[in-house]
């Protein structure tokens, strides 16, 4: 005998419990209250600036900039354009944060490998200095490098001298300059013919050992054409590139290319913190490859440099991409604190500089943040499309 | 038996195992470590020379800057005879370093603020220490409002709430006041909220839902906040200090704290946001999370010193370190979201479903089950939002505020104080306070992880 449960009688619900109703009226109110929110602002904002007396929009790029910039990548004058400070800073800022993270890497690999090593000193070195330098703020540490180290080297007369080649003093490093004489084409068409030549010996490597075993020496062989081929080219054709030597005269240097102890402070705070936070990345990265590889390796016979190279760096490496993207993300968005020890990079030229003197805030700003914020996400693009090239290929 | 066997035959059987011989010297003790560590072939060799090298260069110049060559007191000639760190120069402006310029006479109030949060701190974070809840709610809830008033002096006089705008109720009741608390505001306060819960319980019930719970909940709320403004609004008899007079590390604290204690719930929000079903909701957490996430802090900091008070009523004037802390919470929130969003994604399907089939509605399964999983897992994670939040700090000197970093380079201008060495000493001094507070954060951090994790080590 089947019971049939007796059914309840329906109870006059609320509409405020029914699901879908709900949904649409949360996201109603927020979606209301954004706009609402929005809308006060602009209709603020409308008024302010009318008060103020303050054109809007962005014709002010065209207009005269009238201040000078100590450095500058392409031609640039007091009477250039805002338009023309902008992409001055822009370039300035990408400067700075191609060559830091380039440094950065470098010098953090070592110190991730070195905070691994065997020898007990150069690990508990390296230690200490990642402990040291990722608990000060990078702030403190641009002033220390631009307040404490550079501005108290010496006068110019009394400049260190690496060999005579470069000179550094309070006013910044000053290296040789090259002059470019004719002919100095060729030497670029052989260094890309060098490189074209080094893609093609290592494709031609990796054929051969896939049919014979036989190890190339790619690595060798494309650091010499590269690297030999412009020279030589260079010698035959009687160097027609020379550097002129920094040389002394009166109270600075005369000759040489001069550069800005607030470009040094900047890059040397930035790349040696950033690599603290990359130490750490590698470190973890090359702890989390099993020691079964390693093993393996070792039992394959490989010695230690080629296990590293070949077994556990690749496998480390899709461990450390990601966070190592976003630290060099980190140093793109940090390199704007030169702002403080003013170094014209993008953001002092013109969140600083450009604002105060149009007092076009909300055009300034929207557009700096604009600006960081496609330099971040085409770098994060970018190393996602590394990371996807890395990533294990599941099957 | 055996006996008569062995004296019969002469052999010797032996009882006992011989006790393992000790590895040769070479391989144990000092000498082994050391042949393992730092001897081991002609690389690790080089490598020893070259770290004893870099230790003998750095080490003892820095001991004789900071110790032996020191001036331990005196003036600024005594440094200048010294050639070392010149601490008499830290010691006189020690003050500064601390308050900025707080009046002399007032600093017992910071002074109680900094007792009472690390009275408070303390068995927050010592784990096994009881009422972790209410303590929580104390140092998250109450103690905010207790060290704005200390600090600020409280006594805000405010004039008008919501009805007040459109009512002139001061022209009814006079300026009358009492206790800092002026009748107008009041009056305006219990009427304004009346009248709001009154509409809010009418649409509930105009919806049909339970119009008894929901204004009751909006009536809790108003209560809570009238309290808070009484709290502020309050004459404590303290003098008030303007915020332009705090400074050094009281500033650094105050706006870590603020950051640290809005960021939290706010990128807890922010994180339930972005996993929301909703779209409105999910678009609006994932945009504004990636955009605050996507420029420097330093731009927030100009968004809120320049670009805010346009967006603002033309008269209204917000005090210029709130607008730092506001740029500041909301940085850090989305940083707080994408680290809490990590714990989320790490609690099993399973847990959902259980809350659902035991009938828990939203709130009460993120409340009850994912959340306490969730933020237990990335406490490391927050922690590190929060160094990384203490160190951002230092960025509020470019809006002209002087926290820690910006009063010592404001002191090393001082020309009472200049010597050669005083740079460096205030450097030293600088870097000695955020590596203790950084430092001890980190560790902390770590030690939560070893304790958290020590139920899945066998």
């Amino acid at each position: 005998m089947v019971v049939i449960a007796e059914r309840a009688p329906r109870e006059r619900s609320s509409l405020l419990t029914d699901p879908r109703v709900r949904s649409i009226l949360i996201q109603a109110v927020l979606l209301v209250f954004v706009v609402g929110l929005g809308w006060y602002f602009v209709e603020n904002a409308r008024a302010n600036l009318a008060a103020q007396r303050i054109a809007t929009g962005f014709g002010f790029l065209n207009v005269t900039a009238g201040f000078g910039v100590s450095q500058a990548l392409i031609p640039y004058s007091e009477t250039s354009t805002y338009g023309r400070a902008f992409v001055v800073g822009l370039l300035n800022t990408l400067l700075v944060s191609g060559l830091g993270i380039v440094f950065a890497t470098v010098f953090g690999f070592l110190l991730g490998i070195a905070r691994l090593s065997k020898n007990w000193l150069i690990a508990k070195i390296a230690e200490v200095y990642v402990e040291v330098i990722r608990n000060l703020p990078l702030l403190f540490q641009i002033m220390f490098w631009y307040l404490a180290v550079l501005a108290t080297l010496p006068t110019p007369r009394g400049s260190f001298s690496f060999f005579g080649l470069a000179f550094v003093n309070n006013r910044g490093l000053v290296v040789p300059e090259p002059v470019i004489n004719e002919g100095s084409g060729t030497i670029g068409i052989a260094f890309l013919a060098g490189v074209v030549l080094a893609v093609i010996v290592r494709y031609w490597a990796r054929w051969r050992q896939l049919r014979t075993g036989q190890i190339f020496p790619t690595g060798r062989t494309a650091l010499t054409l590269i690297l030999g081929l412009p020279l030589l080219v260079y010698l035959i054709l009687g160097a027609p590139i020379r550097f002129e030597l920094p040389e002394l005269k009166g109270l600075n240097f005369a000759t040489g290319i001069r550069i800005l102890p607030e470009f040094l402070a900047l890059l040397l705070a930035l790349s040696t913190y950033t690599a603290g936070f990359i130490a750490e990345i590698v470190r973890a990265g090359i702890l989390a490859v099993n020691k079964g590889q390693t093993e393996a390796a070792y039992s394959l016979g490989l010695p230690p440099g080629l296990t590293l190279r070949l077994v556990v760096v690749p496998q480390a490496l899709r461990v450390i991409i990601p966070p190592l993207t976003s630290q060099y993300l980190n140093l793109t968005k940090n390199s704007s604190l030169a702002v403080a020890i003013g170094y014209p990079d993008f953001f002092a030229l013109f969140a600083g500089t450009t604002l105060n003197q149009t007092g076009q805030a909300i055009e300034i700003i929207a557009l700096t943040m604009a600006v960081y914020l496609a330099i971040s996400l085409f770098t994060s693009a970018l190393m996602n499309f590394y990371n996807r090239r890395v990533a294990l290929v599941e099957r | 038996m055996s006996d008569i066997a062995q004296a019969r035959t002469g052999a010797f059987v032996r009882r006992e195992l011989v006790a393992a011989s000790l590895p040769p010297l070479t391989e144990r003790g000092l000498v082994g470590w050391a042949r393992e560590h730092l001897v081991a072939g002609s690389f690790n060799i080089t490598m020893t020379i070259l770290s004893l090298l870099l230790i003998a260069l750095v080490l003892p110049p820095l001991v004789r800057f900071l110790f032996v060559d020191a001036a331990w007191t005196g003036d600024r000639e005594a440094c200048v005879i010294a050639n070392g760190a010149c601490w008499p120069f830290v010691k006189a402006k020690f003050g500064q370093f601390i308050y900025g310029f707080y009046p002399i006479a007032e600093r017992w109030r910071p002074n109680l603020v900094f007792a009472l949060g690390a009275l408070l701190l303390a068995p927050l974070l010592i784990l096994p220490a009881p009422f972790k809840r209410l303590n929580a709610v104390i140092f998250f809830g109450i103690f905010p409002i207790v060290a704005f008033v200390l600090l600020t002096g409280g006594n805000f006089s405010l004039h008008q709430f919501i009805i007040g705008r459109i009512v002139p109720f001061a022209y009814f009741v006079g300026p009358a006041e009492f206790l800092g608390l002026s009748a107008s505001f009041w009056l305006d306060y219990v009427i304004s909220s009346a009248v709001i819960v009154s509409v809010v319980g009418a649409m509930t019930r105009l919806l049909g839902g339970n119009a008894r719970a929901v204004a009751r909940v909006a009536f809790l709320l108003s209560l809570l906040l009238g309290l808070v403004i009484a709290a502020c609004d309050f004459d404590f008899g303290l003098v008030p200090v303007e915020t332009s007079a705090w400074g050094g590390l009281l500033v650094t604290l105050v706006v870590a704290v603020t950051g640290i204690v809005v960021s939290l719930p706010l990128g807890i929000l922010l994180a339930l946001g972005r996993r929301s079903e909703l779209p409105a909701v999910k678009a609006f957490s994932v945009i504004f999370i990636e955009f605050w996430r996507g420029v420097p802090l330093i731009t927030v900091l100009f968004f809120a010193t320049y670009m805010l008070p346009l967006f603002l009523p033309g008269g209204l004037t917000i005090n210029g370190l709130l607008r730092a802390l506001i740029g500041v919470a909301l940085f850090a929130a989305a940083y707080m979201a994408e680290v809490v969003r990590g714990g989320l994604q790490a609690i099993p399907k399973g847990q959902y479903e259980g809350a659902a089939a035991l009938g828990l509605s939203y709130w009460q399964t993120m409340g009850h089950v994912v959340l306490p999983q969730a933020l237990t897992l990335v406490i490391p994670g927050i922690v590190n939002t929060f160094i990384g939040l203490f160190k951002d700090t230092t960025l509020v000197l470019i809006v002209a505020i002087f926290d820690l970093l910006g009063q010592l380079r404001a002191a090393f201008t001082d020309p009472n104080w200049a010597t050669p060495t005083t740079l460096f000493t205030g450097f030293a001094f600088g870097a000695v306070v955020y590596f203790i507070f950084c430092f001890s954060m980190s560790r902390y951090s770590m030690f939560v992880e070893r304790w958290l994790s020590a139920g899945k080590r066998q």
